[in-house]
């Protein structure tokens, strides 16, 4: 009977409930929608990260991140080994070098990666990114490919001439003309000005080191989640050679992520807060108003336990009908948007510049809308407690004869 | 035989300022099955006294004794508990949980009680039979009548098959008709049930009916007649 008295209590004041109901159905859903909007926005980023600029792993011999030379290199077949393992998807070697990009009118600093365009397709995604040309299929001697921002800056295009300039392995300075085989455009404006790509043999030959040499494998995992497991496991088996997972390539990723997930529990904690002195106030005027009332069962026999949890579960349907609705309201809109996506394309040149997509789709993360659920039920007991609080240190004799 | 024991009762509100003694050194004797009328201009302590009979108040001395238990020396929890299982409320105001049917306010008690579901149905409907609204048993309070719902807080008193019920100004907020009814149901639970009531009240409607009268005047008892 406790719950009934509890629900229907809810309604005695039914504008006043509704107010409460929807200031809670307003804050949760502002809550819910920022937290799948800040959700997807940095689940993008991260996709974006791992799937097109650093796969799920790479393997480098010991010291080259350190000291990226020519020579610390290691022959391509150690693939055949590490794709052994059953998680691995695909494997891809690269030959990388700092070097210059040049054309008729300027210049700029670039990587060099040189690759096996097939094996990149498996672990990359950037063949998928390409606006003009094609991913190395035109038949140039020295294909590259190149994104956008860097064409600009070169004032290139298509089948255009590109000198490349860079190292030797013994130390000396090297280099050949490439032409632009395609032209790619990823969310990151940075990583498309920094990062030329060519076929492994040709740089291979201008590096003076052998076509199976490589200084780094890409792979691709069927479960990104598993990228540390297996980082550790290959780690263990291969001798003189540095696993590193995407956290550790990118491992502003990984802040970004944990960052954003902190902001979105602060910014939930803040509006629950401030809610949760709007239930405390609503709570309060229902305490005062039923003083008689609280005195009469008080008088007749109702422990004050009891009375206690009746105000608690007062208190916590009102705050769990307004949260659950605010809820139910956010997963509505979010399961639109995440088909249309929000456009923040006004913004685009700050976000691009920063690696992000204008185009952000909210997503779902069960755990965090089970958790806000569960700081919701929280929210309304604690709210609960001064108000009930209140109402055990009423006197029956004197609160049954209130006016 | 006693049922209730008033042994030498003092009570003084404000003590640290105006000092307002209500009760001075009150002596009294309920027998089962009363039907007894405290009477008493405003101010002569009977609410008082009916609080510290009812476990709501304690008294600054002097011991109550409800079936050789000292309820005044009992902890706030155990007062709740026996006030449940032994004493009926009944109040001028009526006092209905707003929210609950007639049935259900009847029931509210026998659940406290931990009375079992079919139970607290059967009883419940027998009790607002007994007070003459069976057909009210879905209606809530607030489209009852002032009889009605007093009718319904007498019923209610009575759920728990209470020792006595105390009944504070009972007829103050009904008309004479009403008033009349609830005294003739009243007076016949009490015959019937042998069930012990006692009431504060100004109602001569109500003093007319009591078997006993006891006057309170300043605090101490003027006059105890048994009629």
């Amino acid at each position: 009977m406790l719950f009934k008295i509890a629900w229907r209590n809810i309604w005695r004041s039914p504008v006043r409930s509704w107010i409460i109901i929807s200031a809670l159905t307003v804050g949760m859903f502002a809550g819910i929608f920022s937290a799948t909007f800040i959700n997807g926005w940095m689940m993008q980023r991260l996709h974006d990260g791992v799937e097109t600029e650093t796969g799920h792993l790479q393997i480098f011999r010991d010291g080259y991140r350190k000291h990226p030379e020519v020579s610390v290199s290691f022959n391509s077949e150690l693939a055949t080994v590490v794709s052994e393992n059953p998680l691995i998807k695909g494997i891809s070697p690269r030959i990388m070098v700092q070097g210059m990009a040049a054309s008729t009118e300027t210049a700029r600093g670039v990587k060099i990666n040189g690759i096996d365009p097939d094996a990149e397709k498996a672990v990359l995604n950037l063949h998928e990114k390409i606006i003009e040309g094609d991913w190395f299929e035109s038949p140039y001697k020295r294909p590259i490919v190149i994104g956008q921002k860097l064409a600009g800056q070169l004032q290139l295009k298509l089948k255009s001439r590109i000198i490349l300039r860079f190292q030797d392995v013994d130390g000396n300075i090297t280099g050949g003309a490439f032409r632009v085989a395609g032209i790619f455009k990823t969310n990151n404006t940075a990583f498309d000005e920094a990062n030329v790509w060519v076929k492994k043999e040709n740089l291979a030959s201008l590096l003076g080191v052998s076509a199976d040499k490589c200084h780094s494998l890409v792979v691709r995992l069927s479960d990104a989640d598993k990228a540390m497991v297996v980082a550790r496991e290959l780690q263990s088996e291969l001798t003189g050679m540095e696993v590193v997972p995407w956290k550790e390539l990118s491992p502003e990723l990984g802040y970004m992520t944990e960052l954003g997930n902190t902001y979105l529990y602060l910014f939930v904690i803040i509006i629950l807060l401030a809610l949760g002195f709007g239930i405390i106030n609503t709570m309060l005027m229902v305490v005062l108003e039923r003083v008689r009332e609280i005195g009469m069962l008080m008088s007749v026999g109702m422990s004050r336990r009891r009375i206690f949890l009746m105000i608690v579960l007062e208190t916590v349907m009102l705050s769990s009908a307004g949260g659950m609705s605010g809820i139910l309201l956010g997963m509505i809109a979010v399961w639109r948007l995440s088909y249309t996506g929000i456009d923040l394309s006004v913004w685009s040149t700050g976000l691009t510049e920063m690696g992000f997509d204008p185009i952000i789709y909210p997503e779902w993360d069960v755990a965090l809308v089970l958790n806000i659920a569960l700081l919701v039920v929280i929210t309304g007991i604690l709210a609960s407690l001064y108000p009930a609080w209140k109402a055990l240190k009423l006197k029956p004799s004197e609160a049954v004869r209130t006016i | 035989m006693s049922i209730i024991t008033l042994n030498k009762i003092y009570k003084t509100y404000n003590s640290r300022q105006v000092p307002v003694h209500a009760l001075k050194g009150v002596d009294l004797l309920f027998d089962e099955g009363e039907f007894t009328a405290i009477v008493g201009p405003s101010g002569s302590g009977k609410t008082t006294l009916l609080n510290i009979l009812g476990g709501l108040d304690d008294p600054d001395s002097g011991d109550v004794i409800i079936d050789e238990v000292y309820v005044n020396r009992l902890s706030g929890n155990e007062k709740i508990k026996f006030r449940l299982n032994h004493i009926g409320f009944i109040f001028q105001a009526y006092n209905l949980i707003p929210v609950l049917t007639a049935r259900e306010n009847v029931e509210f008690i026998l659940e406290l009680q931990g009375v079992p579901k079919a139970e607290r149905k059967k009883r419940s409907l027998q009790l607002l039979e007994a007070v003459g609204i069976p057909e009210k048993a879905d209606v809530r309070p607030r489209q009852l009548s002032g009889g009605q719902q007093q009718r319904v807080a007498v019923a209610r008193a009575l759920a728990s098959n209470p020792r006595f019920v105390l009944a504070d100004e009972p007829t103050a907020n009904l008309d004479s008709t009403s008033a009349e009814n609830l005294l003739s149901i009243m007076h016949e639970l009490n015959q019937q049930e042998n069930t012990t009531f006692i009431f504060s009240t100004h109602d001569e409607r109500v003093v007319k009916k009591a078997r006993r009268v006891v006057t309170l005047q300043d605090g101490t008892i003027k006059d105890d007649k048994t009629i």
